[in-house]
């Protein structure tokens, strides 16, 4: 933004400070549980990923996912948060091509792989995928949170083979939960690019 | 989750010792990441095991299928030959988790997986900080799933102390399909056979009053905790595949699964049948159930009643019946006794049989 101060800068701020008056409410104990993967706790490994087509490295802490690096060290928050525990697909990605929850991969476990994130869809003059097109002209989405993860899951999806009739693509699309209930957008907004991709 | 040092293992050996010395291994981490998360264990080193590709080979030969344990729950539900050959294990495979956790998720870690129950399942960083009892994460401290809801408890060979099911879908098509677990630990191979790789509470209980059961914990204190032992892996063994034969009757085979929700959720109870069946009359059958106990439950008995036999609907019903008529369900969970049953008739049907 041209003021210098975004979204995300500005929601950092004040969940720092809310962070903290919870953690001090809750006790020390909670706040010890949380799995907080700081990006400033001393590095002690290395890992190169090629990741949306570029060589990266990080020094990380080995305990810190993929997709804790993708958003705090990466600079790419388009791959979301969600349950942290392998539930709903919203932190989804491609690895090496094969999509995963990024969530229940250690990052350092990615090194010398490649990976895609929902950045890393778009062509590099900014004419969308034909899932993000068609999840747009499918109104696949109401809230938006899940979205990322949905599509990037599409991609992969419709690269599989997995996007033959309705029933496939609800399957195989499970991994995705849409806690506003998208799903019959979704399905055909996957059906819509199926057909342009395999066309 | 604590940091921990982190290394890829150059071979399985250096795994292993490096496990005898306390270190996690971590392969598709779909599980131990959780586990970390949740205070489920604790680790200062982690190492990675996934860079040993002779591992994740599946391969046919002769009538023997061979499953490294590397294989990812994708690869073994799309390989042809586990789909011709063993369909109960690709069907096992293709219902569990999601797309995306199949992709990372491995054989042999799946196998592995602890109870969903969800006292079990507490974030707590240290046992004292446990919300509530759960002798498996405390030992003594007691059973909230008892007196709670967990309507996923085993309906065979839990105890007092805990009520625990073994989750894995693919372990129980291993059941059905007579697998053998091929081991390598700190003092050599070994192979298992699947039936005997897991254990209930009472069998753990059992093994816990023996030399076994301690080595089992890596420990030699007197009294072992038995709600933490859940298998026959020893301290630093790991998984390395799978063998079975193929016969007429994984030919025939079949996977369902029961649950609240069609797809992306554990079993209410499965069932994995593999059927050999001539003019109506059943030759061979082989059932085991899922999510009912803390092992696979193989129904021995219900198999040699039916071995000879047509497969009529009266016979099926008195057969059901004499295998379930030791369950156990908590208060209230009858119903699973009939959800087991009825996953029983279905995959007998799926796998081809005709109830007359």
């Amino acid at each position: 933004m041209s003021d210098g101060i975004d979204r995300r800068s500005m929601l950092k701020g004040s969940t720092a400070a809310l962070g903290a008056a919870g953690a001090a409410a809750l006790g020390s104990a909670s706040a010890q549980a949380q799995d907080v993967a700081s990006p400033s706790g001393t590095p002690n490994v290395n890992t190169s990923i090629t990741l949306n087509s570029t060589s990266r490295s990080f020094a990380h802490e080995a305990r810190v996912t993929l997709l804790d690096l993708l958003r705090e060290q990466a600079g790419l928050p388009g791959t979301k948060k969600g349950c942290n525990e392998g539930a709903c697909g919203a932190c989804t990605v491609l690895l090496d091509g094969e999509r995963i929850n990024a969530c229940m991969t250690l990052a350092a476990t990615c090194d010398g792989r490649s990976v895609t994130t929902v950045e890393g869809l778009a062509a590099a003059d900014g004419t969308l995928h034909p899932v993000q097109r068609a999840f747009i002209e499918q109104d696949a989405f109401q809230c938006g949170y899940c979205t990322s993860g949905q599509v990037v899951s599409a991609v992969a999806c419709i690269n599989e083979g997995h996007a033959g009739s309705e029933e496939e693509i609800a399957e195989w699309m499970s991994g995705n939960i849409c806690r506003c209930a998208s799903y019959p957008q979704i399905i055909a907004a996957v059906q819509q690019a199926a057909t342009e991709m395999e066309g | 989750m604590k940091n921990f040092a982190y290394a890829i293992a150059p071979d399985i050996s250096s795994a292993s010792e490096a496990a005898v010395q306390g270190a996690q291994l971590v392969a598709g981490g779909t599980e131990i990441l959780n586990w970390m998360r949740l205070g489920i264990v604790s680790a200062d080193r982690v190492i990675d095991i996934t860079r040993l590709p002779e591992l994740s080979s599946i391969d046919r030969q002769g009538d023997e299928i061979r499953i490294g344990a590397l294989a990812t729950l994708n690869q073994i539900e799309g390989s042809d030959i586990v789909r011709q050959d063993a369909p109960v294990l690709s069907q096992a495979c293709l219902l569990a988790a999601s797309a995306q956790l199949r992709n990372r998720a491995t054989i042999g870690g799946n196998v592995l997986q602890k109870t969903r129950c969800p006292y079990f399942r507490a974030e707590a960083a240290t046992g004292d900080r446990m919300p509530w009892p759960c002798n498996k994460r405390v030992p003594g401290s007691g059973c909230s799933a008892r007196e709670g809801d967990f309507s996923r408890a085993a309906l065979f060979g839990a105890t007092e102390a805990c009520v625990a099911t073994q989750p894995s879908d693919p372990a129980v098509a291993l059941v059905a399909l007579d697998a053998e677990v091929d081991l390598v630990g700190p003092s050599g191979s070994r192979s298992i056979p699947i039936t005997r790789f897991h254990v209930t509470q009472s069998e753990a209980a059992d093994l816990a009053r023996t030399r076994e059961g301690r080595r089992l914990l890596g420990g030699d204190a007197p009294e072992t905790p038995d709600a933490l032992i859940e298998n026959r892996l020893m301290p630093g063994e790991i998984i390395v595949a799978y063998r079975f034969s193929v016969d007429t009757a994984s030919r025939n085979s079949a996977y369902v699964k029961l649950r609240e929700r069609e797809s992306y959720e554990y079993a209410m109870a499965s069932a994995a049948v593999c059927l050999d069946q001539s003019a109506g009359q059943v030759r061979q059958a082989r059932v085991a159930l899922g999510s009912i106990a803390q092992k696979p439950w193989r129904l021995s008995g219900a198999e040699a009643a039916l071995s000879g036999q047509t497969l009529d609907e009266a016979r099926l019903t008195s057969v059901l019946a004499t295998a379930f008529s030791d369950a156990e369900p908590l208060p209230h969970q009858d119903y699973k006794v009939k959800v087991a049953q009825g996953a029983v008739r279905r995959a007998l049907t799926k796998a081809g049989g005709s109830i007359q």
